[in-house]
C-alpha cells in the first residue's frame, strides 16, 4: 500500500505529543537507564521549545496500568523549584512523572505479569489524537501537530485493532507519527504507524546518544523535512499472520464475513461458523 | 410603515409566492426576503455578556444534537455487515440534470460529491470495488468496469459531463445487472442512482426488471434530486435498499456518505466463503522488473505475488495474470472497526450535573479541555458506560466517527486478553 503522501506545510511552529513508555517491566531490563533518558529527553523538549516561540510541547505518560497527561506546554506552569538550578518545566514535569508512576503501580492486579511486557501504547495514542483535534478546532492559525513515539516495550498482540484504528484516524488528520524504538527486537506497530502515516521510524544504534539521534531526527518541523535526508523506511512487513497457528504467511483464506485469516482452506470459519 | 408590515406579515402565510411583483400593494402576501425571516430570526439567538460585547454564538451543542440523532438511528448492536462491496454509481445525465436548482448544475454537484464518496468508500472499504455507468439520450453506458482503484475511476467521470436526452431507469438496471452477475457469490451487489430527471422512458416493463434484480439480490438505492418519484421508491422497496431526496447541496452530501460505510448485511444475499487472497512482500529498491499494469520496466518499490512472482505496483489489487486478490494486513484493519464498533457514550443530564455526590471531572479525559461552563459550573459532557471516564461533546464526535477507540478503555489493562489477536 502506498505511503502517506505529505502534506504542504507553509509554517514551521509545531505541537509535539510525546508519548513516553514509563514501563518499568522494560526499564528494569535496559542498558539504558531511566534517569539517563530522562534528561536526555528533557533536554530534548527543552531545545524544541527554544526553536520557535511557538512550539508547544505535550507529554503523555505510557504506562504499565494506565496512560495520563504529565505536562503541557500551553498551560502556564505554577512555579516548581526555582531554585536557579533546575528550569520549572524539568521540575514540572518530573514531579508529575513520579506521581504517574506511583499511581501506575498501584494499580498492578495480582498474576497479571505474564507474558512479553508491553505498555498502553493504544491508550496515549488515542488520547494524544482527542489533544490534537482539540488544536485543530482551535482556529485557522494552529501549530502543526505532530506525534513522538519513545517507546521501549515490545507490542502487545492484544492492542493491534486500537493501534491500527488510531494509526488511520491519524492518516485522515494528517499527523505523522515518528517512532523512537529503544527495546531490542524492532516493533512492526510502529513501522507500519511512521510508514502509513509518514513519520519517520529509527532505532537508535548507541543508546547513550540518545539526544544527537532526537535532536537531528526529530525536533525538525514537518515544513523543513522536505529539505532534509530523513532515515528511510525500509522492510516494514505487512504480511499478516494467520489466526490458527500465529505465522506468517503470504497466501490466506479470508473469511468474507469476519475477515478472519485462515493458512488452509477450511469448510466453516472458525470464527463466525460462517 | 411598521404597521403596514405587520399586518401583511399576519395575513401573508397563506398567500402563493409572486416573485415578480415587488412593490405589491396591501394584503398580496409578504416578500420574498421577508419570508426567509419569517421563522427564522437570527438575531434574536445573539446574546451579550457582562460587559455588554456580543457572545459567539455556540454551535457546539446543536451539532451534538445533530450527532446523537445519528447515532441513534445506527444501532450499536453488532449487525452483521456486507464488507466486501461491489457498487455501482448510476449517473443520471439526461436534459434534467442541466438544471440550475444546485449550482452550478445537478450534474456538476453529483460529480464533485461523487468523488469525494469514491475517495471515501475505498478508505472505509479497502476490499470492495466501484464501477461507474452513466444514462444519457435514454441508453446507459458502462463508463468504467468494476475495479479498486479510485483514481481511474474519477478521472473518467470528471472527462465525460455532458446531459441530453431522457433518461432511463429500465436500461441502467439491465445494464448493471449483466455486469453483477459475474461477480462471486460472496460478494454483496448494490447499486447507488443519481437521479436529476422527474420520469424514466422505458423500453419494456420495469416492474419485471426491478423483480429480475431483486432475484439476483442486488440491493438498489436512490438519492433523487429533484422530488420524490414512485417508480424509485418501489424499486427501494423491494430491493432493500433506501431512497432519499436532497434538499440542497449540504443536503446531497450528508446523503451521499451515508452509504460509504457497509450497510447491514442480508445474510442470505451473499455466500460466506473463504476466499484466497496474497499478501505480496515490499520488493527491494533497486530491483528492476516489468510491472504488470503498466507494462513498463520499473526500478523498486512495487509488490511481487506470491504464486505468480508478477509485479504490481500498488495495493490492493487483483494480479493480472494469475487473478489473485493482494492485499495488505492494513486493508483488513480498516473494516476492523465495523466489526468491533465501540459503545456509545451516555450523556450526563443536568440532574446527574448537580448531585453533589457524584464526582465530576474537571477536565475531558481525550484532550483536557475544561468540562467547566460559565461561571464555573460543570459543562455539558458525556461518560463512557465501561471505563466512566467523561469526556466533552468534541471528543465524543471524534471518537465515534473517525478514531473508534475509547481512550479510557484502551488507557486501562483489560484483566482478560480480548479475542482479537494478530502478529
Amino acid at each position: 500500500m502506498a505511503s502517506a503522501p505529505s502534506k504542504l506545510y507553509a509554517d514551521d511552529v509545531s505541537l509535539l505529543m510525546v508519548l513516553l513508555d514509563t514501563n518499568p517491566l522494560f526499564w528494569s531490563t535496559s542498558s539504558l537507564p531511566f534517569s539517563n533518558f530522562l534528561s536526555h529527553v528533557l533536554s530534548f523538549l527543552n531545545s524544541i521549545l527554544l526553536l520557535n516561540q511557538l512550539n508547544q510541547v505535550a507529554v503523555i505518560a505510557t504506562g504499565y496500568n494506565s496512560c495520563d497527561y504529565i505536562f503541557d506546554s500551553s498551560v502556564s506552569t505554577s512555579r516548581g523549584l526555582e531554585n536557579g538550578r533546575m528550569p520549572a518545566l524539568c521540575s514540572n514535569l518530573l514531579q508529575k512523572l513520579e506521581e504517574f508512576v506511583v499511581r501506575d503501580e498501584q494499580l498492578c492486579k495480582e498474576g497479571s505479569e505474564n507474558g512479553l511486557a508491553s505498555s498502553l501504547l493504544s491508550g496515549s495514542l488515542s488520547m494524544a489524537l482527542c489533544y490534537i483535534q482539540k488544536i485543530f478546532r482551535s482556529g485557522p492559525l494552529h501549530p502543526q501537530p505532530r506525534i513522538l513515539c519513545l517507546q521501549g516495550s515490545s507490542d502487545g498482540p492484544e492492542q493491534y485493532v486500537a493501534i491500527m484504528n488510531a494509526i488511520f484516524s491519524a492518516q485522515r488528520s494528517m499527523v505523522p507519527i515518528d517512532s523512537c524504538y529503544l527495546g531490542s527486537n524492532n516493533s512492526a506497530f510502529l513501522q507500519q504507524a511512521s510508514y502509513i502515516t509518514g513519520g519517520v521510524y529509527l532505532k537508535p544504534q548507541q543508546p547513550d546518544g540518545l539526544f544527537q539521534y532526537l535532536s537531528t531526527v526529530f525536533a525538525t518541523d514537518l515544513h523543513s523535512r522536505t529539505f532534509l535526508q530523513l532515515p528511510k523506511s525500509v522492510g516494514v512487513d505487512f504480511r499478516a499472520s494467520c489466526f490458527c497457528h500465529k505465522k506468517t504467511i503470504d497466501m490466506g483464506y479470508i473469511c468474507s464475513v469476519c475477515l478472519s485469516i485462515f493458512c488452509k482452506h477450511h469448510k466453516k470459519c472458525s470464527t463466525c461458523g460462517n | 410603515m411598521n404597521n403596514n408590515g405587520e399586518e401583511r406579515r399576519l395575513n401573508g402565510a397563506a398567500e402563493d409566492d409572486d416573485d415578480d411583483e415587488d412593490d405589491d400593494g396591501n394584503g398580496r402576501g409578504l416578500e420574498a426576503w421577508e419570508r426567509t425571516y419569517a421563522d427564522e430570526r437570527s438575531w434574536e439567538s445573539l446574546q451579550e455578556d457582562e460587559s455588554g460585547l456580543l457572545r459567539p454564538i455556540d454551535n457546539k451543542t446543536f451539532y451534538h444534537a445533530q450527532y446523537r440523532r445519528r447515532l441513534r438511528s445506527a444501532s450499536a448492536v453488532r449487525i452483521q455487515k456486507g464488507l466486501i462491496r461491489y457498487l455501482f454509481l448510476v449517473i443520471d445525465l439526461s436534459k434534467a440534470a442541466a438544471e440550475m436548482d444546485f449550482r452550478p448544475s445537478r450534474m456538476a454537484v453529483v460529480a464533485k460529491h461523487v468523488e469525494a464518496f469514491i475517495r471515501e468508500f475505498f478508505d472505509q472499504n479497502p476490499l470492495s470495488q466501484v464501477g461507474l455507468v452513466t444514462i444519457k439520450d435514454g441508453v446507459a453506458h458502462c463508463l468504467t468496469d468494476l475495479g479498486g482503484s479510485p483514481e481511474s475511476h474519477v478521472k473518467s467521470l470528471m472527462g465525460k459531463l455532458e446531459c441530453s436526452g431522457e433518461s432511463s431507469i429500465q436500461n441502467a438496471l439491465d445494464l448493471v445487472h449483466d455486469y453483477l452477475n459475474q461477480i462471486p457469490s460472496y460478494g454483496h451487489r448494490e447499486v447507488l442512482i443519481f437521479y436529476s430527471a422527474l420520469s424514466t422512458c422505458d423500453p419494456g416493463d420495469i416492474m419485471e426488471t426491478i423483480q429480475k434484480c431483486k432475484k439476483s439480490k442486488i440491493r438498489c438505492s436512490v438519492i433523487g434530486l429533484s422530488a420524490e418519484i414512485f417508480i424509485c421508491k418501489h424499486l427501494c422497496q423491494e430491493t432493500g435498499g433506501s431512497y432519499s431526496v436532497a434538499l440542497d447541496e449540504s443536503h446531497f452530501k450528508e446523503l451521499i456518505l451515508e452509504h460509504a460505510p457497509p450497510p447491514p448485511a442480508i445474510a442470505e444475499y451473499a455466500i460466506a466463503n473463504l476466499i484466497k487472497m496474497g499478501f505480496p512482500q515490499r520488493a527491494a529498491e533497486s530491483s528492476i522488473a516489468i510491472c504488470s499494469c503498466h507494462k513498463e520496466a520499473k526500478a523498486g518499490g512495487g509488490y511481487t505475488c506470491p504464486r505468480c512472482k508478477a509485479r504490481v505496483c500498488e495495493l490492493p489489487t487483483e494480479c493480472q495474470t494469475c487473478g489473485l486478490t493482494l492485499i495488505s494486513s492494513p486493508h483488513l484493519a480498516r473494516s476492523y472497526h465495523h466489526l468491533f464498533p465501540i459503545v456509545p457514550f451516555d450523556e450526563m443530564s443536568t440532574s446527574l450535573l448537580s448531585d453533589p455526590h457524584r464526582k465530576l471531572s474537571k477536565a475531558c479525559f481525550g484532550c483536557q479541555q475544561s468540562l467547566l461552563g460559565f461561571g464555573n459550573k460543570p459543562g455539558p459532557r458525556v461518560s463512557c458506560p465501561k471505563c466512566k471516564h467523561q469526556f466533552c461533546l468534541d471528543c465524543d464526535i471524534y471518537i465515534h466517527e473517525s478514531l473508534h477507540n475509547c481512550p479510557g478503555c484502551e488507557s486501562a489493562r483489560h484483566s482478560k486478553p480480548v479475542a482479537m489477536s494478530e502478529e
